[in-house]
């Protein structure tokens, strides 16, 4: 791999790159994505509030303003495109008084400057109506329809996929180590496999970015990390709320929101902490402390005892808090699509459309290819079959006539397709964030094995081999000779 | 897709499954089917290789795959009785339709006369009780553990951490010990474990494991591997004591911190207990919509399988008896209710015509106690006293109330624990 040759190297495999990636896939170019860790979607892309932001949020004239609107209308596009999970159900900005009330009021007015479509303020009543279950001293509530709730992981996945798909090509555990500048250019990247020659770097490295910067000479900005901590529920409690529930926000942060997952769980969180440390993505007991009290201002009767994980992530925060989208000046070919934080998810398809006008711009010819194909195949998803097509599926693949993990009825047919996708699962929590085996009620617990075990299988690897999620996250270790029962290639 | 008429379905082969579909045939079920989500019959007795079982049923002490093996050389031997392993229920509806699914027969739709359920239960997970911390690999609940290495053969540490002393937790104190691993200390957070006293000084006083009573563990520190935790005590209120904090190395921490009846199947179906956590039943294990019962771990979670076993007898009997046109309808219910120093009782209502003679009744304490008094009465009337010198919540009461005592009269009947002269809380 030493003498690989390209013409764009994206180096981090998040929401950004991933979608900077699959806009790339349209173009005659050779594009190699690089990803640090053993899969994408590993840093902020993977604990985060996973909402498609509608935008009345950010400052009208900023990257922020001006991308929301228009990831949010390319998300409406891309959806069934990518085949993503994304329900639309819309958001709602809860003001508690009259302080708060004139917020909401703000927010229309930047909403509708933002070119946010259907924006509308509730009475308090109007709003009980539809919310039952909120605080009782509510006063009012902005009502946004375009905003949704989208799978965080699944949408990375469905991007990267698409750009595999169109030629792209992603190299795993592949972590940059220095990039090779020649008379103030890039001319390419360091990497435990050697060298990769490239014309021109993005830099999408989430939370890492300035890292990456500064091995490019460049110190122009700095990526602060914020924590933020998440409860997630069962799914016997989702009916709590119908949308996306925020507080008025406030000047650093959109506050401790109530919501469903695409998925039907329910979650509550973030709050919003400075941490030292990148690494630091462990939940607090006063972390999730002031995270059930800020929900419960908005929602007072929060189920606590149907929790069924906590996570934390980081917020990739920039110095002067918008997006950083430009070539850097100290090293030409260097791309920045950095300091994405909040509403960088719904931002992405339309920050991938910059990024290649800026690459368009630096010089890069862009010629689309006729084969480019935008579309992905739908996944078999068995849980949301009817019973007529679940018959049909195991009697043609009886590998889908076994439940692997019985909380969310996943199967061992779609465990193994998942495996051999284009950018296919290589860890447990892998199978997990494409299939949902592992994140029901037991969290795991019945499942985790049998996973463990399929995955050495398919991949021939010893189960000793298996990772839970990290490079270094081995779960089993030999015990006596033998081979493990269930991981032998008996089939049905 | 096939569908299949049978008078008993049992969801769940595990002890309380077999016993049902053994007894169904013994009460003159003429076609029973046994349906079983894992590879074979057993349930989680199969991974408990530990001996221990059976005292009470086989007067001797078996291990877990033996005490099972007799229930299921029986079952295969018996033509009437219809097995599917590999199978997953998917949904059971009202009118005693059950969808499953397999690999070798696809989707299968039957109907039954009478439905047992019989599912187990599963374990409570790090996220039910918040630890905070990071998320590594190396954090296992106990059960899974226990699969892994006593079935599977491989182990999920070498030096380890269990949170929590219910018998699970301490079987596998007991076990990774055994298997070479150095357990650093089981955490408790109550005062007292919850577990039988005969494995506290087997598994852990016996291999000199320490017990941290009072205690909890407050952090789970690595990244992609666990590399230890913070140990803390807890106040009365099992809140942290600031000040407290300890470390502890270790490369794999062991949950066992609560079990859950299993009841995705039944809830919407059946009532459930709110503090058993599974249906309510009568005496003759039916629950609260006609032709449904429930045994073993899915009504309460049992400490002894001998006492899952005979429930799985008595479901069944009684399922049998209601698939034949015999069981007849309750003319008469009263409750059964949990009084002062009672946590849980079960069956939660008796029905009455009764056909079993006597009703055995299986209690909780709310804390541990000595010298206690146990009372069960209707109103002003007594049915059974007992003083019992030690009541421990991990430890079941059980009684029988012959059926002749109770008065058929709509009052409930209440059970209560109460302290004698010189008696009271443990702690």
């Amino acid at each position: 791999m030493s003498a690989e040759s390209t013409d764009v190297v994206i180096i981090g495999g998040g929401i950004v790159g991933s979608a900077i990636a699959r806009e790339l896939s349209r173009y005659q170019l050779a594009v190699i994505l690089l990803e640090a860790e053993t899969d994408v979607a590993m840093g902020t892309s993977k604990a985060n509030s996973a909402i498609l932001h509608a935008g009345f949020d950010a400052k009208p004239g900023t990257w922020k303003g001006k991308l929301n609107v228009r990831g949010n209308h390319l998300y409406h596009q891309l959806w069934q495109d990518l085949s993503l999970d994304v329900d639309w159900m819309g958001s709602l900005v809860v003001a508690k008084d009259d302080a708060e009330q004139a917020t909401i009021e703000e927010l229309l007015a930047r909403g509708n400057q933002n070119g946010v479509p259907n924006l509308e303020i509730l009475s308090a009543d109007q709003l009980l109506e539809r919310e039952p279950n909120l605080a009782t001293d509510v006063t009012g509530a902005l009502w946004a329809p375009s905003a949704g709730v989208v799978c965080p992981f699944g949408a990375v996945f469905g991007f990267i996929e698409n750009a595999i798909r169109n030629g792209v090509t992603l190299l795993r555990e592949c972590p940059v180590q220095g990039i090779v500048i020649d008379n103030g250019r890039v001319v390419g990247v360091v990497t435990p496999h050697g060298v990769i020659r490239a014309r021109f770097i993005i830099n999408a490295a989430g939370i890492q970015a300035d890292a990456v910067a500064r091995m490019a000479g460049d110190n122009s900005f700095t990526i602060h990390p914020r924590k933020g901590e998440y409860i997630l529920f069962d799914k016997t409690v989702r009916q709590l709320v119908n949308t996306v529930i925020f507080p008025t926000p406030s000047k650093v942060s959109k506050g401790i929101l109530v919501s469903p997952t695409v998925h039907g769980n329910l979650f509550i969180g973030p709050d919003a902490e400075d941490v030292a440390d990148k690494d630091d993505v462990s939940t607090t007991a006063a972390g999730m402390e002031r995270v059930i009290n800020g929900a419960r201002r908005i929602v007072p009767q929060l189920p606590l005892a149907a929790a069924i994980t906590e996570f934390s992530g980081l917020r990739a925060a920039s110095g002067d808090g918008d997006f950083i989208l430009r070539e850097s000046e100290t090293a030409k070919g260097l791309i920045h699509a950095a300091g994405i934080q909040s509403p960088g998810f719904t931002a992405a398809p339309a920050i991938a459309e910059v990024i290649a006008d800026i690459l368009r711009e630096a010089g890069l010819a862009l010629i689309e290819k006729a084969e480019f194909n935008p579309v992905n195949p739908p996944r078999r998803v068995f849980r949301e079959m009817s019973w007529q097509e679940r018959a049909e599926i195991v009697a043609r693949d009886p590998l889908f006539g076994r439940v692997i993990c019985r909380c969310e009825t996943v199967t061992e047919g779609e465990i193994v397709a998942t495996i051999h996708s284009p950018c296919g699962a290589v860890t447990v929590d892998g199978v997990k964030r494409r299939t949902r085996a592992g994140t029901g009620r037991c969290q795991g617990g019945f499942c985790g094995p049998r996973v463990t075990a399929i995955i050495s299988r398919e991949l021939g690897i010893p189960v000793t081999a298996v990772r839970k999620d990290g490079i270094h996250s081995f779960l089993f270790s030999d015990k006596l000779p033998g081979v493990c029962e269930v991981s032998t290639d008996e089939q049905p | 897709m096939s569908s299949l008429k049978f008078d008993v379905a049992v969801i769940g082969g595990g002890p309380a499954g077999l016993a049902a579909a053994l007894s169904a045939r013994t009460a003159g079920a003429k076609d029973v089917l046994v349906i079983e989500r894992d590879r074979e019959l057993g349930g989680i007795l199969q991974q408990c290789i530990h001996n221990g079982f059976g005292l009470h049923r086989f007067h001797e002490e078996l291990t877990g795959p033996t005490y099972s093996g007799r229930f299921i050389r029986q079952v295969k031997a018996d033509a009437g009785i219809t097995v599917w392993e590999d199978t997953l229920v998917l949904e059971v509806r009202n009118d005693k339709t059950i969808w499953a699914i397999n690999p070798q027969q696809g989707l299968i739709g039957i109907t039954a006369k009478a439905v047992v359920f019989a599912m187990g239960c599963r374990e409570r997970t790090r996220g039910a009780i918040r630890i905070p911390g990071l998320r590594p690999a190396g954090i296992f609940t106990a059960g899974a553990a226990q699969r892994m290495v006593n079935m599977e053969g491989y182990i999920t540490g070498k030096k380890i951490v269990v949170l929590g002393s219910g018998d699970i937790g301490l079987i596998m104190a007991r076990r990774m010990t055994l298997e070479g691993a150095k357990v650093q200390a089981v955490v408790e957070l109550l005062p007292y474990s919850n577990g039988l006293t005969r494995n506290v000084v087997q598994c852990l006083e016996d291999f000199g494991i320490p017990l941290h009573l009072s205690h909890t563990v407050s952090f789970i520190h690595g990244k992609d591997k666990i590399t230890g935790v913070t140990v803390a005590a807890v106040d009365q209120d099992r809140n942290i004591i600031p000040g407290t904090e300890f470390e502890l190395d270790c490369d794999c921490l062991l949950l066992s911190v609560g079990l859950i009846p299993e009841n995705e199947l039944s809830r919407g179906i059946v009532d459930l207990d709110g503090l058993t956590s599974g249906p309510t039943v009568n005496q003759y294990r039916q629950t609260s919509y006609d032709g449904f019962f429930a045994a073993g771990n899915v009504v309460h979670v049992h400490d002894l399988v001998d006492f899952v076993s005979e429930e799985g007898d008595i479901a069944g009997k009684f399922a049998a008896l209601y698939a034949q046109g015999k069981l007849p309808t309750a003319t008469n219910v009263v409750a059964v209710k949990a009084g002062q120093g009672i946590r849980t009782v079960v069956p939660q209502r008796i029905s009455w015509p009764d056909s079993s003679g006597k009703v055995r009744l299986f209690m909780r304490a709310q804390e541990p106690a000595v010298r206690v008094k146990l009372k069960i009465a209707a109103g002003e009337d007594v049915l059974v006293e007992r003083q019992l010198p030690i009541a421990r919540p991990g430890e079941m009461i059980v009684v029988d109330v012959p059926f002749d005592k109770i008065p058929d009269c709509t009052q409930e009947i209440s059970v209560t624990l109460q302290a004698v002269q010189g008696g009271g809380l443990r702690e």
